[in-house]
């Protein structure tokens, strides 16, 4: 006869038996549980779709630092801050110590761009209308200036960002410019990812300088009455920061943007001012309060098709692209065409140029003015890198080396959405562009001029067939509006 | 290859500023860049550039276009062999004959609309745009085979000059190029360029096909319709035999050249959408309007408006709507640019073209009028979804203040 009683008895101790047995990994499994309510809970995730990852050659192997290379000479450049309105401190000739002011800014005489190394200032080199261009340092000596930390208070801070050179570092919406003295943030936005094509991991740059990070937040606290968020690349085990509120984006290309979080996380409305920086500024500005000196060392990726051994090297800010580049570059006969920063956003230079802000990336790849291509629009070439499905290659996973050509004549807007598509950001891209274009000031706001920055449409003007300089009409945009407002 | 490379780059100091020929700058840029990619790099912004350009959207809607047009040759030759009472229809000879049928039309309008827009440019010192590429095998596809030359070469010039080039040239036009053409003959015209007597070639073309009888008469489906007196709807083909709907669908029916045959419009749909050339959004909405439209007039169908009579799918089968649907309404310049957008778009030119076309008998061509009617209409749709992005923008300020 079945007996009910100890039928349950004996499920019981079977039960007990099973959880004795398994007791370590049922307490392992709730622990992950845990961990897992806590990242996916505790921590703001925006999944953007929007976006475009392009798949160059010549991307790092790994982050790893493989040397550490000392430039001959070090320049900082003032067109790399806009906003800034450079004046000099120095004469050529000149004994420097590193972190010594080498300019400073018209509007606010506080406001220093400083020399990464220590030597002697040995060119001021000028363009049209005496318009200083560039400020060259002749590197000898580890002389550093040294200066008095603390953080006692936000005016305290402020003057030590200022005089360290770090102020200049970061940007400020609208206009994305240097920031001015007067301004309240309503929060500050420091990205800790970058995902442009062939970018360098940034976590990876500041991964053992956790103490600085908490440093760095705790000093940028004192400036805003709001809050400081940190847009880190999705489950890259970016840690939590005391003080700043981490919110996590996948790795698709404009993710990085500061601009792109901003939109996503607490866009900017008239009148209000944000804060933008990223996570290398933000250690700096960490040790800066730790210990009194700014750290120059940079930690830059050196990417492209046409670089022998793509590979991440520690330099200084403003390096000379030659100590970068020498013998890295393939010898294969195609002019060159050398990037500092990455394909979308990045400064062309020469090779006996400089590293430019944000000093963390050197692309190469070729010009392509050497191709001479027969009835290129009919091409079936699988070589060929486009978003179009009309072209083979859209459907192969492979990886592609485009030269730098337009691949196209500049046209009207003629297809419409194009731009929507890469543009991950409440705006309506195309009307925002034709407002710039009309200087119409009142429609520019209404369609959020003041959210955006130049390199928020890099996107969209590699992807647009008219082939139009968006990024130029964003810049051209934005000052036309400061200059007016 | 590398011949006539080098043959450019010795006749080019000619063309330019200073030279004999410097006249035809954008001429001579305009086939140099046809036939070499220019290598023109990038001065500022971006160091990359996507593939595409705007040679290669047209280009891919030219292809697209190619079904109808080998298909608006066959049935030239068909509907003439038809006409003739034949009883044998030999593949070849059909096509030759709708070749050398519509062969003039294309040459003309190109000749005529490429002519204005190579002047134009050189006047403006610009590159020569690419636009009429595609609207120059347009409007030969959507006119009736018999359009008199002289009639296509006005009409052409017309609109290229008062359509496209006074607002700014391509990409600036607020009217599709190639349907003001169509209008303006509709319009200018209305004797020649409707009834009965245009949609079949009469005449044999260098001893292929038979010369019909002067009172020969060959109506379109819709024209039958809009001169129906009463009794019962049937709609014949040219020998008097009713029309299937397999006929219709596969264009096997009197009609404008290019826009008969369903089965190519769909072939071409299916190229202009795999390769993201045109809107899907635009497509779907225009047949969704239709049909809903369609589906409505046959729940009243009165033989007042016997247009009413026809099932929502012929309403789509016959006429120019499917090829309105697939190539004008979705013009990238001239239809609604916003996402949503789109969509009121084509569900106004679906419903407008079967509304006119039901409810207004003397107009069979109502996916004509309905595109133009929407193109006036897409700036204020796009206006308003626009301003609601704008107002989004706006109660977000509020809300903070």
């Amino acid at each position: 006869m079945f007996n009910h009683n100890r039928f349950l008895n004996y499920l019981k101790c079977q039960l007990f038996q099973l959880i004795e047995i398994n007791k370590h990994s049922i307490i392992f499994l709730i622990f992950v549980l845990l961990k897992l309510t806590y990242y996916y809970l505790m921590r703001r995730t925006i999944n953007l779709r929007k976006g475009l990852n392009l798949n160059l050659e010549g991307a790092l192997p790994d982050n790893e630092l493989k040397a550490e290379l000392v430039p001959e000479r070090v320049a900082i450049v003032p067109d790399d801050f806009p906003g800034f309105l450079p004046k000099l401190d120095v004469k050529e000739g000149d004994a420097i110590k590193a972190g010594q002011p080498l300019l400073h800014d018209k509007n606010d005489a506080d406001v220093k761009l400083v020399s990464p190394a220590a030597g002697t200032v040995e060119a001021v080199v000028r363009g049209a209308r005496r318009k200083i261009e560039r400020v060259v340092v002749k590197v000898s000596g580890t002389e550093k200036v040294t200066l008095q930390s603390a953080m006692t208070g936000a005016d305290r801070v402020k003057a030590l960002l200022k005089e360290s050179g770090l102020w200049a570092m970061m940007r400020r919406r609208p206009y994305d410019i240097v920031p001015q003295s007067g301004d309240v943030p309503r929060d500050i936005f420091v990205t800790a990812m970058d995902s442009a094509p062939l970018a360098p991991s940034l976590y990876a740059m500041v991964k053992d300088k956790q103490q600085a990070l908490v440093s760095g937040v705790k000093a940028l606290s004192l400036l805003t009455a709001g809050s400081i968020y940190i847009g880190v690349e999705k489950d890259s085990g970016f840690p939590d920061v005391p003080g700043a509120e981490i919110v996590e984006f996948p790795k698709l290309h404009p993710a990085g943007n500061v601009g792109v979080q901003i939109a996503n996380i607490a866009p900017v409305n008239k009148g209000e001012v944000v804060w933008t920086l990223d996570v290398v500024t933000l250690v700096r500005i960490g040790e800066l309060m730790d210990t009194g000196v700014v750290d120059c060392s940079a930690c830059v990726a050196v990417t492209g098709s046409e670089v022998r051994q793509p590979r991440m090297v520690k330099t200084l800010i403003g390096a000379e692209l030659d100590t970068l580049l020498k013998g890295e570059v393939k010898d294969d006969g195609r002019t060159h065409r050398i990037i500092s920063g990455n394909v979308l956003t990045g400064v062309t230079e020469k090779l006996d140029g400089y590293l430019h802000y944000p000093y963390r990336h050197v692309t190469v790849i070729p010009e392509g003015d050497d191709a001479d291509e027969f009835m290129g629009w009919a091409s079936l070439s699988p070589q060929k890198m486009s978003v179009n499905r009309s072209f083979l290659g859209h459907f192969l996973n492979r990886t592609f080396n485009p030269d730098a050509r337009i691949n196209g004549g500049r046209r009207a807007m003629i297809m419409s959405g194009e731009y929507d598509k890469v543009f991950p950001m409440d705006i309506l891209p195309e009307y925002l562009l034709k407002a710039i274009i009309a200087k119409d000031i009142d429609r520019m706001e209404a369609l959020g001029i003041y959210e955006v920055a130049p390199e928020d449409f890099a996107l969209a003007e590699y992807v647009d067939p008219s082939k139009l300089e968006l990024q130029k009409i964003v810049r051209e945009g934005l000052d036309y509006l400061r200059s007016e407002v | 290859m590398k011949a006539l490379r080098n043959y450019l780059n010795r006749i080019k100091p000619n063309f330019e500023p200073g030279g004999k020929l410097h006249a035809l700058q954008s001429v001579f840029d305009g086939f140099e860049t046809f036939l070499y990619t220019p290598n023109t790099t990038s001065k500022s912004g971006v160091h990359i550039h996507d593939s595409l350009d705007s040679k290669r959207v047209m280009i891919m809607v030219v292809l697209a276009l190619m079904p109808c047009l080998l298909f608006g040759m066959y049935n030239t030759g068909y509907q003439n062999w038809l006409a003739a009472g034949a009883t044998e229809f030999p593949f070849w000879s059909l096509m030759l004959y709708g070749f050398l049928a519509v062969l003039p039309r294309i040459v003309v309008t190109y000749v005529v609309g490429l002519g204005i827009e190579f002047v134009v440019a050189q006047w403006r010192r610009e590159e020569i745009q690419e636009g009429f590429l595609v609207t120059g095998i347009l409007i030969p596809l959507i006119c009736p085979i018999e359009t008199p030359l002289w009639m296509l070469a006005v009409a052409t010039a017309f609109s290229v000059i008062f359509v496209k080039e006074v607002f700014g040239g391509t990409g600036y036009n607020v009217f599709n190029v190639a349907l003001v053409t169509r209008a303006f003959l509709f319009f200018a015209y209305p004797a020649q360029m409707s009834g009965d007597k245009v949609f079949v070639s009469t005449n044999s073309i260098c001893g292929l096909g038979y010369d019909l009888p002067d009172a020969f008469t060959g109506a379109t489906p819709l024209g039958q319709i809009a001169t129906f007196t009463g009794g019962k709807l049937e709609l014949l083909n040219i020998q008097g035999n009713p029309i299937s709907t397999w006929d219709a669908f596969l264009g096997l029916i009197p009609g404008s050249f290019g826009e008969t045959s369903t089965l190519c419009i769909l072939i071409g749909a299916a190229i202009l959408l795999i390769t993201g050339m045109a809107s899907w959004r635009i497509m779907l909405s225009v047949v969704v309007g239709g049909l809903l439209m369609g589906w409505v007039a046959n729940i009243f169908q009165t033989p007042t408006y016997p247009a009413s009579f026809l099932s929502p799918v012929d309403q789509l089968l016959f006429g120019g709507f499917a090829f309105a649907a697939v190539f004008m309404a979705t013009d990238p310049v001239t239809a609604a640019r916003t996402g949503v957008g789109k969509y009121i778009y084509g569900l106004l030119v679906g419903v407008v073209a079967v509304l006119i076309r039901t409810y207004n008998n003397g107009y069979p061509e109502g996916a004509m009028l309905a595109v133009l009617l929407a193109n006036a209409l897409a700036p204020l749709i796009d206006y308003c979804v626009v301003q609601t992005n704008v107002s989004r923008r706006m109660r977000r300020l509020k809300a903070r203040a």
